[in-house]
């Protein structure tokens, strides 16, 4: 079986969480394995959050804002 | 109201009727969920409007993604089933039942007391004048074309490749004025004013999706007058390397069957050059449709010989019809943020006139009391949302919803074919209650779109509304994933668990309320200050009036005319008088601002004079409106050489008569003295206008005269072109230069000599003139940073007033309840100076008209149990909302915490992520929650 990661994305409400619905609406496809957590501002994501999702088994973490 | 225009106008100011015709959509607003399967079935292709025919949309569509409102329509010049009773597949197949055949047109009257037009303009077509090949070769395109290939959701998802045969692109001219500034053509004589930024801003973007593009625009004049715009040009030129070419281009060829393009032209050198391009784009300029001007003919409407809709200067915004206002590109052609601003001094024009009627038809909803669920543990509810077959055709929801059953503190979970219809939300409303539902759940589209409407739901319900939270399983699952049902299944369940998580580490939280003083303060006493001033006055709000100098009046006092011809000084008198006899405002001359304190809706500010006389002043709002000064110029011997004088000087010479002025045979004006250089790298955007207007004035008094403008490029942007070609027309000699050939100015037998080098004789000239005036640049107040520190309003590099968003909020200040106007934002001409004066009149009058102010609860909150006061979150708050307190603790140390004003909060967070002991948490937004949704995502 292929690694299938699994990656946490931080994504700010204003830019990157719109973007991503907006590639829902543009029925943009891509791969399953990201879970998006909407943040008010991607700078209101605390490192400690980063340190935690890695150590708890995420393979990728990205902050998109 | 869409798919509507207005059918007759009648009546008068105060009472209108206007009649409205309604087409048909063919579908049902409010049954629509605009899921797409009806596109996905529709077998009719055709040009897509918004893709400037470069893509193609179905006969069912929505115009663009973003559209509002979200909801298809049936194009019924196209449609099989309109057209020959044929087809009706997306009736049959539409999961909402939204699809109606047999909608009609209908027709609505509506009494209004005011009428805004804002009907805006269409791009010229290039078609028709022949001679740059658009429509016959194709790759020549427009610069909106253009603009859709290189957008991710245009038809090539952004990849730059040229029509005709999908090679990628290497070389791209642009050529300038196309539809503008040409009389020959298409009868446009004026300058649409957009252009030459849009492609500016298209030739550097193009050379980020191609590495290694070459782009060149031929341009006459390169007309970036804009705030920060000349910064982008140079920046085009030195960074980017944008290729610039001084000529018009009359013709484009084709190179036999390559697809490639033959552009002919003279370079600055003055010698015939053929270049080839893979692509040629037409920066197409603005013009007003046929239908907006049968519109303007029915209600009234005077219009300008270019077909804009007439406006004094010293009332933008109002038509020549009392009642009817107007905004945006059709009072003139112009860009963004001027729209955008008009738009606001539309309103703050109409709010004057109906001031007497504010509120009255306005009705406040009311829901039940609220359920105080705090002592309960959590009982959440799930509603899972088919969203027709969007969700439920992909992501297998009757698993999810059985999965969700067993998830922590879920009590119910049922499923909604379409969560967010009416008979949905009043079961939800029912089952919150039957159930005792203290939080919910709803796995479905988007919180940035359904998010208000499940929060309404709570409310009606008596929960409080922040108790609600959504699982994004459509935008963000079933529409991205649809060829992987089972995964997207997975990841259904697991957004699932995260908001179930999240909720449930969820509290009431309630609005903040906070009360506003109805008064206004305005800084400056210009015709800025003044308009600003006097429109809040008709409003009925109460305003302070605050002027450094003994008198009103500012700058205006030393101006002539308006490029239209206006008086300038006999209206700022009418306009001083006005303000003066208005009870509403209160005058403080020769006070300036020296303390401020408070937040938007409470400010107080200390105004002193210089005797140190001092008044204190509780205002809701503030309006910047200090103005500018001009340029003292340090070069072309200004100060040491008698006959060089300053434009301003010139006026006031020429006005009082004075011999020198009046009997100068010959003068020249050299512009851009201070303005776009190094140091100071911006347009001043007035003084080409001022200089051709005076030199028109000197011809047309004494044709003998012989006047000279050296220029670096003709900025007589929008209709002002008028004035340009009518000085060329009476004689008036047009010198170009270069910022690295500046004339150079000395003195020979008492007159003044020019040297200057000619670009269209290529061979240096000198000239010998009695006067020479220069086209001083506009400068900042050197004390503008005096208000910076005491309301926390920025300053940009050059001193000039920084608003929030140059292109969204032109007025606003990032600091709330502080706006700005005027010369203290940019140089501009007094229209725009009214316009942008009104705009924040109308900004702060949003605030002003209420007693108190909501705002969302989702804020900074501290937490006093682990807050040291270590204060790192102070300096990284973006808002300043962030206070350090100090005070004596119980073991005689001083204890130090912060605190938030929740009035100036916008709940971003920075403070948490910053500190570093849970000190500080955004409420909806913990610690916990977040890494409570951490943990459900990895199934911990």
């Amino acid at each position: 079986m292929s690694f299938e990661p699994t990656i946490i994305a931080f994504c700010c409400n204003w830019c990157s969480y719109a973007a991503a619905d907006l590639a829902g609406t543009s029925r943009m496809q891509y791969p399953p394995n990201v879970r998006i957590i909407r943040v008010m501002c991607s700078g209101m994501v605390h490192p400690e959050f980063i340190t935690k999702a890695l150590d708890q088994g995420a393979d990728g973490v990205m902050v998109l804002g | 109201m869409t798919l509507s225009e207005v059918a007759a106008i009648s009546g008068e100011a105060g009472n209108f009727d206007v009649t409205i015709k309604e087409h048909p959509r063919y579908v049902d607003m409010e049954r629509c969920i605009a899921c797409g399967e009806c596109v996905a079935k529709c077998p009719k292709k055709v040009d897509s409007e918004y893709d400037a025919a470069t893509g193609t949309r179905k006969a069912i569509y929505v115009k663009y993604a973003q559209a509002v409102p979200l909801k298809y329509q049936i194009d019924e010049r196209n449609c099989i089933m309109l057209k020959k009773g044929k087809c009706g597949i997306c009736e049959k197949i539409c999961p909402a039942d939204a699809v109606n055949f047999k909608d009609s047109e209908k027709m609505h009257t509506l009494n209004v007391g005011a009428i805004v037009m804002a009907p805006g303009f269409e791009a010229f077509d290039p078609a028709a004048a022949g001679v740059w090949g658009y429509g016959r070769y194709p790759n020549v395109i427009t610069s909106l074309q253009f603009e859709r290939y290189m957008s991710a959701s245009g038809p090539t998802e952004g990849h730059l490749i040229r029509p005709s045969d999908g090679k990628e692109i290497t070389k791209v001219a642009f050529l300038q004025c196309v539809g503008s500034r040409d009389e020959n053509k298409c009868g446009n004589g004026y300058c649409s004013s957009v252009c030459c930024m849009y492609a500016i801003k298209e030739a550097v973007m193009a050379k980020d999706h191609v590495p290694g593009l070459r782009t060149s625009i031929f341009m006459m004049d390169m007309r970036t007058h804009g705030k920060d715009f000349d910064r982008y040009y140079e920046r085009a030129k030195e960074e980017s390397g944008v290729r610039f070419v001084r000529c018009r281009v009359h013709g484009v060829e084709p190179e036999g069957n390559t697809g490639d393009l033959r552009l002919h032209y003279i370079n600055e050198e003055g010698r015939q050059v053929e270049e080839y391009f893979d692509l040629v784009v037409l920066s197409v300029g603005m013009q007003i449709p046929g239908q907006v001007k049968k519109l303007s003919n029915l209600a009234g409407v005077k219009l300008t010989s270019d077909s804009f809709a007439a406006t004094s200067d010293f009332s933008p915004v109002s038509t020549s019809k009392k009642g009817i206002f107007t905004c945006g590109a059709f009072a003139g052609p112009k860009d963004i943020p001027q729209s955008v601003l008009e738009g606001s001094a539309a309103a703050a024009a109409v709010a004057d006139m109906l001031a007497p009627a504010r509120g009255e038809l306005t009705q406040e909803k009311t829901f039940p009391e609220e359920r105080d669920v705090g002592s309960e543990d959590p009982c959440v509810g799930v509603f899972v949302c088919h969203c027709g077959s969007n969700i439920a055709g992909v992501v297998d929801v009757e698993a999810v919803a059985e999965y969700s059953q067993e998830l922590p503190g879920v009590v119910h979970v049922e499923q909604n074919l379409f969560s967010c219809s009416q008979d949905t939300q009043d079961q939800m409303i029912q089952t919150i209650k039957q159930k005792g539902l203290n939080r919910v759940v709803v796995a479905a589209c988007t919180p940035r779109t359904h998010e208000p409407l499940f929060r309404e739901t709570l409310k009606s319900a008596g929960l409080n509304e922040y108790l609600v939270e959504m699982a994004n399983v459509r935008n963000q699952n079933s529409w991205v994933h649809a060829d992987s049902p089972e995964t997207a299944t997975v990841k259904a369940k697991d957004l699932v668990r995260m908001a179930v998580a999240k909720v449930a580490r969820q509290f009431s939280l309630q609005p903040i309320s906070v009360p506003i003083k109805q008064k206004g303060l305005v800084v400056g006493g210009g015709i800025t200050g003044m308009t600003s001033a006097l429109n809040l006055a008709k409003q009925g709000f109460e305003v302070h009036l605050v002027e450094k100098t003994e008198k009103l009046g500012g700058n205006a006092m030393f101006l002539g005319h308006t490029w239209s011809g206006e008086p300038i000084s006999d209206k700022t008198v009418k306009l001083i008088d006005e303000v003066g006899r208005n009870e509403n405002i209160i005058v403080h001359n020769g006070f300036e601002v020296t303390a401020a304190e408070g937040f938007v809706g409470n400010f107080r500010s200390t105004i002193s004079t210089k005797d140190g006389v001092t008044k204190t002043i509780d205002h809701g709002v503030g309006i910047v409106a200090t103005g500018a000064q001009p340029l003292r110029p340090k070069e072309y011997g200004y100060g040491r050489i008698p006959n060089v004088v300053t434009s301003l000087e010139f006026d006031r010479l020429f006005k009082l008569k004075e011999q020198h002025a009046v009997k100068a045979k010959s003068i020249v004006f050299i512009q851009c003295v201070g303005s776009r250089e190094k140091d100071r790298m911006y347009c001043s955007k007035v003084c080409c206008t001022h200089s051709v207007q005076t030199a028109i004035n000197l011809k047309q008094e004494d044709p003998s005269r012989m006047i000279y403008i050296l220029y670096r490029d003709m900025r007589t942007y929008g209709q002002r072109e008028s004035l340009f070609k009518k000085a060329r027309e009476l004689g008036v000699i047009f010198i170009n230069y270069e910022l690295h050939g500046k004339p150079r100015v000395d003195v020979k037998h008492k007159k003044a000599l020019i040297e200057v080098w000619d670009h269209v004789l290529h061979r240096p000239l000198e000239i010998e003139v009695d006067m020479v005036v220069l086209a001083t640049a506009i400068v900042a107040n050197p004390d503008g940073d005096k208000l910076n520190k005491l309301y926390k309003v920025s300053l940009d590099g050059d001193g000039f007033y920084q608003e929030a968003h140059a292109k969204l909020r032109p007025v606003d200040f990032a600091t709330d309840g502080m706006f700005v106007a005027g010369l203290a934002h940019y140089p501009k001409p007094v229209e725009e100076s009214v316009a942008q004066a009104l705009a924040a009149s109308a900004r702060a009058a949003t605030l002003l008209s209420r007693t108190e102010v909501s705002l969302d609860a989702v804020k900074a909150e501290p937490d006093l149990h682990f807050c040291d006061g270590c204060a790192l979150c102070l300096d990284v708050c973006p808002y300043h909302a962030i206070d350090l307190v100090e005070e004596p603790g119980d073991n005689g140390q001083i204890r130090k915490y912060i605190s938030v004003n929740k009035a100036q909060c916008k709940g971003c967070g920075l403070c948490q992520g910053t500190c570093p002991k849970r000190g500080v948490a955004v409420q909806g937004f913990t610690m916990d929650q977040i890494s409570a949704q951490i943990d459900a995502a990895l199934d911990i």
